[in-house]
């Protein structure tokens, strides 16, 4: 699926740590004019908006993207408990929204529901990437339409790298993302089954995953780069 | 646990899996394995397979001989040796890796990959994990027929550039078959004895790199058997010239730090690393029944073929049993020692878990690593040898099992089962062999005796 739009840059880590257990693209925008610059070409799947009690740029940008030509939806509203009453009278501004640190499954659940309203979101659970597609409700991994072997830890691995393309992780996050923290591996681990990835991925479409020197890899290219879709 | 239980059993329904074969492994390092169709995985996932274990060679025991086999599904792998372009829908076979527990679901104290995944979380308390990258020679023959010796497919020796040779296409296709199930290769070469190859590996966690060294063994052999030609991992099959090895490089991680690093040494070795080795070289006799054990792999363990003789360590001396390879520059994270003895014919689960014993033990006890062997040992005569302190490996199965018979560390590493068992057939082995009157003794003795 195309990533959704979140606010702020960089977001509050235990909402992309819920984004990422729940295996959503996610791009973090500044503003809206980075929000118009970095939009995929079917648009962004959706947007998760920290609302912020220091400043209206949450509310701010949430006006942007309803009053564009076609308005972004669905739109989830993050608020802090204390600012349940600056709701009212913005009903339009958003489509649903949660109380900062909720759980990974009531964000799942919410945005799971925003999704069948508006029809969109993860399809299928698909997520493609060039000649790569990962059916997330399957399991299944295909090149170019040809099934991938992959075993399990390879293909949690590949799907949390696609569902981030661009972005650069370090071994020690990928261990405690992919892994868990308690791995009997160590953290070459991460190196290891990258190789092997590579080795199922074949030469011509190796390169998919990136060595980053002294910092760990990135999935793909930079994907939504101005001008490029 | 759960979803990777999910995986599996969504990943046969959605690929048309017609059947599961369940591996496992013998206490010699036999490849085992039984099918099971999709309908009975979810059951042996959540409980495991009962089987006979006495039609085994080291499960038996006395009074139970029912086991069960539990996969492992993390080593869940559909298999690519049925070529699938050329019919898309054809049917699926995977494998998965078992675990071998008693009918309580306690691990099974004949199965050797409880033995070495014990080990590693021995090492594991300590902070460690151990990982190995094998290279793995081995030759192509014509046939098995033991009627006559071995007929090799080419002439060919080291790094050779042979067009349209059979061989060097076999281990091309078994390299990429290899590479298909997540197995990267890092590097394959013609050897030097005539159809001789080697396929390097690189490394991996050790319990994984035992699972794939099986694996190797077997696809090895299937992609050889396509083609009406035999692969052999026997450590001597020809006399003259070069034998089959597994040497073995090994390194042990703490966190993301290679334990036997350190920049501020001239090699690059730590203090921990020279414990280790020292451990290694020390308990290295009474190992070597389990890394080189058949009647055959001291045929190997001769002079004058790179192969050690001697309990010696060195940083570039192929004579030497361990070997230190220097790291190159800025590459820290690749220090390692390289242990020689191994041959491909060894259970690779017994073998890794000996010799991460025996380093440890080096590490705990603080052992003194004996001065580097700088000369070739293969030129010192034995009277030179015993002067420097350097003992010789064991020359024969029978001399091995002697060793190993007095080790603790082997009794312990082992566990009392696999010891018992491994010593006794071994012994049987060795007494079948002492029965034979060979070739060479007909030749030599017969026309002058």
């Amino acid at each position: 699926m195309d990533p959704l739009l979140v606010f702020p840059d960089p977001p509050p880590e235990w909402l992309t740590g819920v984004l990422d257990a729940a295996a959503y693209p996610w791009r973090a925008v500044t503003d809206a004019i980075m929000a118009g610059r970095f939009e995929p070409e079917d648009g962004w799947a959706g947007a998760v908006v920290v609302a912020g009690s220091e400043s209206d740029a949450g509310f701010l940008l949430c006006r942007a993207l309803r009053k564009r030509e076609s308005a972004l939806a669905p739109l989830l509203l993050v608020v802090e408990k204390g600012q349940l009453g600056e709701l009212e009278l913005r009903e339009d501004l958003f489509d649903d929204f949660i109380v900062a640190g909720a759980s990974v499954a009531e964000v799942e659940a919410r945005l799971a529901h925003l999704f069948w309203r508006t029809g969109r979101g993860k399809q299928h659970d698909l997520i493609v990437y060039g000649p790569l597609a990962l059916n997330l409700e399957t399991y299944q991994a295909a090149l170019s339409g040809r099934p991938l072997d992959l075993t399990f830890m390879e293909y949690e691995l590949l799907r949390f790298l696609a569902a981030h393309p661009g972005k650069v992780f370090t071994r020690e996050v990928l261990l405690s993302r992919v892994w868990g923290y308690e791995y009997f591996g160590g953290a070459r681990t991460v190196d290891v089954h990258v190789r092997r990835l590579r080795a199922k991925l074949g030469e011509e479409h190796a390169h998919l995953i990136e060595t980053v020197r002294s910092v760990g890899y990135r999935f793909g290219s930079v994907r939504w780069l101005p001008g490029s879709g | 646990m759960q979803s990777q239980r999910e995986y599996v059993l969504r990943t046969v329904e959605e690929r048309g899996v017609r059947f599961v074969q369940l591996w496992f492994t013998d206490v010699l390092g036999t490849p085992k394995s039984f099918a099971i169709t999709p309908a009975e995985l979810e059951n042996a996932l959540d409980e495991g397979m009962t089987f006979d274990g006495s039609a085994i060679d080291g499960f038996s025991r006395v009074q139970e001989s029912d086991v069960l086999a539990k996969p492992d599904p993390k080593t869940f792998q559909i298999l690519p040796l049925r070529p699938r372009h050329s019919d898309p829908d054809a049917s699926s076979v995977a494998r998965v890796f078992c675990d071998i527990l008693n009918l309580d679901g306690s691990p099974f104290e004949g199965c050797p990959r409880q033995v070495l995944r014990r080990s590693l979380e021995r090492a594991h308390g300590l902070g460690y994990s151990f990982y190995a990258a094998p290279e793995i020679e081995y030759f192509y023959f014509a046939s098995s027929d033991p009627a006559g010796p071995p007929k090799p497919l080419d002439g060919g020796s080291y790094f050779e550039l042979t067009v349209a040779d059979l061989a060097s296409d076999l281990r091309k296709r078994t390299v990429l078959t290899l590479e298909d199930m997540g197995i990267p290769v890092e590097y394959s070469q013609h050897e030097d004895a005539p159809s001789q190859h080697e396929i390097d590996l690189r490394y991996t966690d050790a319990l994984t790199m035992a699972d794939t060294v099986m694996t190797v063994r077997l696809v090895t052999k299937e992609i050889a058997q396509q083609e009406g030609v035999y692969a052999s991992f026997m450590p001597k099959p020809l006399a003259g010239v070069q034998g089959s090895g597994m040497h073995t490089h090994f390194s042990l991680f703490e966190g993301d730090k290679n334990a036997f690093n350190d920049p501020g040494d001239e090699h690059g070795l730590s203090a921990l690393g020279r414990q280790f080795i020292a451990g290694v070289l020390e308990h290295a006799p009474e190992i070597t029944a389990v890394t080189n054990q058949w009647v055959n792999s001291y045929k190997r363990l001769v002079m004058g073929y790179e192969a050690p003789v001697h309990v010696s360590w060195a940083y570039n001396n192929r004579s030497a049993l361990v070997r230190v390879p220097i790291a190159k520059r800025g590459r820290s994270e690749s220090t390692r020692i390289e242990y020689r003895a191994p041959d491909p014919a060894c259970n690779p689960y017994l073998t890794f878990a000996l010799v991460l014993a025996a380093g440890l033990r080096g590490v705990e006890l603080g052992y003194e690593l004996p001065p580097e062997a700088s000369s070739n040992l293969y030129s010192l005569t034995p009277e030179e040898l015993a002067s420097e302190g350097i003992r010789p490996l064991p020359s024969s199965l029978a001399d091995a099992l002697t060793a190993m018979e007095g080790s603790e560390l082997v009794a312990e590493t082992l566990g009392e089962h696999v010891f018992e068992w491994f010593l006794r057939n071994k012994r049987a082995e060795w007494a079948a062999y002492k029965r034979e009157v060979t070739p060479f003794e007909i030749a030599r003795y017969l026309p002058a005796l």
